[in-house]
């Protein structure tokens, strides 16, 4: 169970990196519904002999949310404007992912000083969990796209949802689903509004838009 | 020294050209085409051999040096590596850097003698051959710290032979993590396809061909049995990390590694067949990608051992 738990936190890790390094968007898109699905079996690896109806119903909401619906909202948007690739990113891809190396780097660093009192099955739940977080938060501040930024929330989300997992385990099952529906809502109007980015100004650099006069 | 440490030696000096035919042949069934033999390339090296070398007026005593100190750095390649899989004790301390180090003179005097041709399209293979194998090194040297990491050995031997059954119970990810990270550096190193494609000639994109385009007759006999000899010490790499988890020893061990060896060319040709080169300032990234699976590696290996 270990392992396969510990095969699956490095292919999370591996799905950053592809995100990292990769400027096709539809790939983007598709590596972050796979990386989705990991996360939403992460609770069905973690709970072990605990596996209650609730969790396998959570990983399944998670799974169909993440790795089908929203990459399907996001596939539209992409439709929608001719974009297909980042073609100047605010960091280049080797830089990006060496920072992804760092990163990944500064999380096992941080998780053998933080000394967190985690119950999970897997030693590195948590230093991959602050990797996924860091790996959102940069693509959300190197990447000009939209797609690319929504694409980062996403991951930072993951990231969140890999920790919670680790640390806290007993979330409420409303709490869960709240944070799901957010999720959905953000998702959704984040399509929408690339959407009416696209349709106004004919791209989706969200850099360019800072020069808009009022 | 026991048996299987010398016929290791003994396969690599003879079956290195089988295995570039086996990458050819490969290529040529995935293309439809019957495809050269599968010994061509010791034909060519018996042609070669038998001719008569011409040398540039530009060119001086580096030229004539370098493809004989090239192979015979390769040659202390094979003789460090070959054994190291199937023989106890084979080798010293460190004798890994020895490993990438003698392949590095080996590349050295390649791009010198590239250089001392004077012309500028060799100038430019050897810059490229230079910037590939400056990104290669640390993925080779990184991987090879993990696999020492898990094993806990210092020379090659302990190293490979360590890193067997218990180290991928233990550290099975990160062993996994490095093979990948080899194979790449195995197919930049060896100027394959992505980061080079072998069949082109007196193209602006190749690499390792445009530096030895000046090598003619005996010597460029020479520079091909090298590079036929480098491919099977990082295929030898590879596949005794591959054939690890088997838990083999003696004959059997050293039957399965070499077939691993021959079936890594399968895989290269299999590689070559299905995609297409990258361009020139993708490679790095390509590069980088391996750096980060080896550094990756080291990591979890750290952190699944303590």
């Amino acid at each position: 169970m270990t392992a396969m738990l510990d095969t699956v936190l490095v292919a999370l890790i591996l799905s950053n990196f592809v995100l990292l390094g990769s400027s096709r968007l539809s790939s983007c898109i598709r590596t972050a519904a796979l990386q989705g699905i990991m996360a939403g079996l992460l609770p069905l690896a973690t709970a072990g002999a605990g596996l209650s109806l609730r969790i396998v119903a959570l990983g399944l909401a998670v799974v169909a949310l993440k790795g089908f619906v929203f990459p399907h909202l996001l596939n539209r948007a992409l439709r929608e404007s001719a974009t297909s690739r980042e073609v100047q990113p605010f960091v280049g891809y080797t830089p990006s992912l060496l920072a992804g190396l760092l990163a990944l780097a500064a999380s096992f660093w941080l998780d053998g000083r933080l000394a967190l009192p985690t119950h999970s099955a897997s030693s590195i739940l948590v230093p991959v969990s602050f990797s996924l977080m860091f790996t959102g938060i940069f693509l959300l501040v190197a990447r000009r796209t939209a797609v690319n930024q929504v694409l980062g929330y996403i991951v930072l989300e993951n990231g969140i949802y890999a920790f919670s997992l680790a640390v806290v385990r007993d979330i409420p099952f409303l709490v869960e689903l709240g944070v799901l529906m957010d999720m959905f809502v953000a998702v959704f109007v984040m399509g929408i509004a690339i959407y009416r980015i696209n349709s106004e100004f004919d791209h989706i650099d969200s850099d360019r838009l800072s020069t808009l006069k009022g | 020294m026991t048996i299987h440490g010398l016929l290791s030696i003994i396969a690599g000096l003879l079956l290195a050209p089988l295995l570039q035919g086996i990458v050819n042949r490969t290529k040529a069934v995935f293309a439809g085409r019957r495809g050269a033999p599968l010994l061509q390339q010791y034909r060519d090296i018996a042609r070669l051999l038998r001719k008569g070398a011409v040398f540039s007026g530009t060119t001086t005593w580096i030229f004539r040096l370098a493809p004989s100190i090239t192979l015979a750095c390769v040659l202390v390649a094979l003789v460090v590596l070959a054994p190291a899989p199937v023989e106890q004790g084979w080798g010293f301390a460190g004798d890994a850097l020895l490993l990438a180090y003698a392949l590095g003179l080996a590349r050295f005097l390649t791009v010198a003698a590239a250089l001392d041709t004077g012309s500028s399209f060799e100038g430019m293979g050897a810059s490229r051959e230079v910037f590939y194998s400056a990104l290669a090194e640390p993925a080779l040297l990184v991987g090879i710290a993990v696999l020492a990491r898990v094993s806990g050995g210092t020379s090659l031997a302990s190293i490979l032979q360590g890193a067997g059954v218990a180290g991928w119970v233990s550290a099975g990810t990160a062993l996994a993590l490095v093979g990948v990270s080899f194979f790449v550096v195995l197919l930049a190193e060896n100027s394959r396809v992505p980061f080079d494609d072998p069949n082109t000639h007196l193209e602006l994109t190749m690499v390792h061909e445009v530096m030895v385009l000046d090598s003619s007759g005996p010597d460029f006999a020479l520079v091909t049995y090298g590079a036929s000899l480098k491919l099977w010490v990082f295929s030898v790499l590879f596949a005794s990390l591959a054939v690890s988890p088997l838990g083999l020893s003696g004959f059997a061990l050293l039957g399965a590694l070499t077939a691993a060896v021959l079936f890594t060319g399968v895989i290269v040709g299999t590689v070559e067949s299905t995609m297409a080169r990258s361009s020139l300032a993708r490679a790095p990234l390509l590069l980088a990608g391996a750096c980060a699976l080896s550094i990756l590696a080291f990591i979890l290996a750290s952190r699944f051992l303590s």
